[in-house]
């Protein structure tokens, strides 16, 4: 039977069927569904998975580290920036290996559809020396997440599959495997290669520079790795990913020159020799940076020899599509109607009636007297704030970044220094930022925007729930400046006296403004109400 | 044979609703698909678009490329426009009449009009009024969806079994409505005979 699903969900149901115990992850497009079809699945079936969402990428990639250290096999999910916030956890376990199958699964937006770049993730699984999967079509997003569980228990390393927007977020018909049963604890008998102490780390990564041979070999040998050989030489073609699917599509009747195309790394070097020996050119087509080319082309660009993205044959950045890759094959191009001058942009706004807009109506009167280069933001619905109408934030980098780069700018000497940041990004990077502010005295005025949700993502359940005062007050904060306020039209006038009276303290104060998000069902925003009448 | 469409609109405005329709309905009547659509930050007010491609063999590219649409499909006159690029020469625009203005700049709708009908192939239909006169507001996305399926190849009967599926979670009474949106906007184009020529 076929069925309708999103590329993530086909890695989702993928990951079911290859009997895993455990998915780790914290939301972020284009990655998002994944976890949330397993915690579908898990309801309707009563299927025996854990898949709570985790409090960010590195708690989730840890968790995953120790489910699979018990024997069982678990995926940790996320997107691409957040792999750098579980980077250390990811290193660290390639170098100790895993027991369990472990999956990494990282879906990469390259055009930056919706994040803060589009870097891609290949490096970082090439930087932790581990194998890396890379599905180009729904049907082999579900296949390859299991032949990615058997590669990982093969090579007892965790290994990355790798995802884009456009196949992430893009639906077709798959066929689904029958579901393989789950793995029972099963503790390794010698754990030692679990404890990174300098004496047992340096063995263990000698092991892993060693695997690279079989790494390899395992792609030289794989069934999502194909080599199809024409007999025009003039051109070679590699193409991984969904760029394949771009290739194709100019060739419906075939691909008129020699083709690989690349789903599983390191790259198959047989099969590129083979290329390199038989054609005068190669051309690379590949989703996100040059990262395959950069391995094959010609450092001092002598030989011209490769060609992609790097020569200008296709965009250096952002997304490819049928069109550009038509253009590198040198297929003449069609005309095209002209979008007409008139058409303007329509960005994405705050819901009307959403609590962030009145905290930000509060923010702009402080902002008439600072001017506008003193608010830092952070990354949520909020970071609409950005944009028109409001331009209230000044900064927008990371998950967490408002406090501490707000304490910096303290430290320097601004005052005042205002961060504000949603209250998932806060239990996400934000506590430990603003315990420096307190150990350290740093005078800022921290505002909370907590609509007690992961809104920006689809509305998930936010770690902060009914937290935030205690966690505030744990760390540190002093009572006196804790503040609490209700975003709404009508305390206008009460909500900017209050922060206007903090922002003349010299220490770290916090308001949280609290109001659920408008856009949350009816019956969740009643059980947040309760779960907060009863805290407060 | 292949058949582009590209669905567009505003952030809630039932564009990937439409897209679920066309999704279920191919596979009734099996045939392939591959349909792209965007999640996100988007979703929130910002314009918001849908490559749907439906054929007999396969399908490559979730992208449709540029010059090989089949059919613009809007929920909004001047989202349409935003895709022109990616129209065939013969192809039609299908639009919504009505304006979504979010937005403080938006260009007067004697230019946005001027240019859709300067393709020969276009379609302006009030949706939001068929629908408004059924009692279901909402459902302007099945009206037209019921317009444009007679440039489709999917049978009625896979199309109307879709929105039996889609909305069966919701009520009875919303796949009754959602059916009579979808024959309206069908009607609406049958007599219309210069076009259907
Ligand atoms: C490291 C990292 N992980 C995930 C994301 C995606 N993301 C950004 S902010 C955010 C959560 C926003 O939640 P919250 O702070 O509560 O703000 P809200 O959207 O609810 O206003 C998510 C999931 C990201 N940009 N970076
Ligand atoms: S989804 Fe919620 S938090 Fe985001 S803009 Fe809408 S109301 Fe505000």
């Amino acid at each position: 039977m076929r069925n309708i699903v999103l590329g993530n969900e086909a890695v989702a149901q993928g990951a079911i069927d290859a009997g895993i115990s455990g998915v780790y992850a914290y939301p972020g497009t284009p990655s998002t569904e994944i976890t949330e079809y397993i915690q579908r699945k898990k309801d309707e079936k009563y299927l025996d998975i854990h898949a709570n969402w985790s409090a960010n990428e590195k708690t989730a990639m840890e968790a995953a580290l120790g489910m699979s250290y018990s024997g069982k096999r678990a995926m940790a999910v996320m997107k691409h920036v957040g792999l750098n916030v579980a980077m250390d956890a990811f290193m660290n376990m390639a170098i100790a290996g895993v027991n369990g199958g472990l999956v990494v699964v990282v879906a990469d937006d390259p055009s930056m559809h919706s994040s803060q770049n589009e870097q891609d993730s290949r490096y970082l699984a090439n930087f932790a020396r581990i194998p890396i999967v890379e599905p180009s079509n729904q049907q082999e997003a579900y296949d390859m997440i299991r032949h990615a569980f058997n590669l990982s228990e093969q090579l007892q390393l965790p290994v990355l599959l790798r995802l884009v927007t456009r196949l992430s977020h893009s639906r077709s018909l798959v066929t689904f495997n029958k579901p393989r049963k789950q793995k029972k604890i099963n503790f390794l008998e010698d754990i030692k290669r679990f404890q990174l102490i300098p004496a047992r780390a340096k063995p263990q990564y000698d092991k892993l520079i060693k695997k690279q041979k079989r790494i390899r070999t395992f792609s030289e040998e794989s069934p999502f790795n194909k080599l199809v050989i024409s007999k025009d030489t003039s051109l070679g073609i590699i193409a991984s990913g969904i760029a394949y699917n771009y290739l194709m599509e100019n060739f419906q009747e075939g691909c008129r020159y020699s083709c690989l195309k690349v789903s599983q790394y390191l790259l198959p070097r047989k099969q590129i020799k083979y290329l390199f020996d038989h054609c005068e050119k190669i051309l690379v087509l590949e989703e996100g940076y040059p990262f395959i080319e950069e391995q094959l082309a010609d450092f001092f660009e002598e030989d011209h020899k490769v060609i992609g993205r790097l020569t200008g044959h296709l965009n250096r950045t952002g997304e490819l599509n049928p069109s550009m890759v038509a253009k590198a094959l040198g297929i003449k191009k069609k005309k095209t109607n002209k979008i007409p001058d008139f058409v303007t942009g329509r960005p994405p706004q705050l819901c009307d009636g959403c609590g962030h807009r009145d905290t930000f109506n509060a923010l702009d009167e402080i902002r008439k007297i600072i001017g506008d280069k003193q608010i830092f933001g952070d990354i949520g619905c909020y970071a609409l704030g950005a944009l028109a109408p409001h331009h209230t934030i000044s900064t927008l980098i990371d998950m967490g970044a408002s406090i501490t780069m707000a304490k910096g700018a303290a430290d320097a000497g601004v005052h005042p220094a205002i961060a504000i940041i949603g209250d998932s990004t806060f239990t996400h990077s934000g506590m430990t930022g603003l315990l420096d502010c307190i150990n350290d005295k740093s005078p800022i005025t921290l505002i909370i925007s907590d609509n007690s949700a992961v809104a920006m993502t689809g509305g998930q359940n936010s770690a902060a729930l009914a937290k935030l005062k205690n966690i505030c007050l744990g760390l540190g904060v002093d009572p006196e400046h804790l503040k609490m306020i209700e975003p709404l039209p009508k305390n206008h006038e009460e909500n900017v006296a209050i922060i206007q009276k903090e922002l003349d303290y010299k220490g770290v104060s916090v308001i949280i403004a609290q109001r659920a998000c408008v856009r949350l069902p009816g019956e969740r925003k009643k059980m947040i109400k309760e779960i907060l009448a009863a805290q407060n | 044979m292949i058949t582009n469409i590209i669905l567009a609109g505003v952030g809630g405005q039932g564009i990937l609703t439409i897209a679920a329709t066309l999704d279920t309905a191919s596979l009734n009547n099996a045939l392939f698909f591959k349909q792209s659509e965007v999640h996100g930050m988007s979703q929130r007010g910002g314009a918001v678009e849908s490559h749907l491609r439906i054929s007999d063999g396969q399908i490559y590219s979730d992208l449709i490329p540029m010059g090989e649409a089949d059919m613009i499909l809007g929920m909004e006159p001047m989202e349409v426009l935003r895709y022109l690029p990616f129209l065939k020469k013969e192809g039609w625009i299908i639009t919504e009449k009505n304006p979504f203005v979010n937005i403080s700049d938006y260009p007067p709708m004697d230019a946005i009009f001027t240019k859709i009908e300067s393709y020969k192939n276009h379609l302006i239909i009030d949706a939001s009024a068929i629908a408004k006169k059924l009692g279901v507001t909402k459902a302007a996305n099945m009206v037209l969806l019921g317009a444009a399926s007679h440039f489709i190849p999917i049978k009625d009967r896979a199309l109307r079994a879709a929105i039996k599926s889609l909305f069966q979670s919701k009520s009875d009474r919303m796949v009754q409505l959602n059916l009579k949106a979808f024959d309206a906007g069908k009607q609406y184009v049958t007599t219309m005979e210069s076009v259907l020529k």
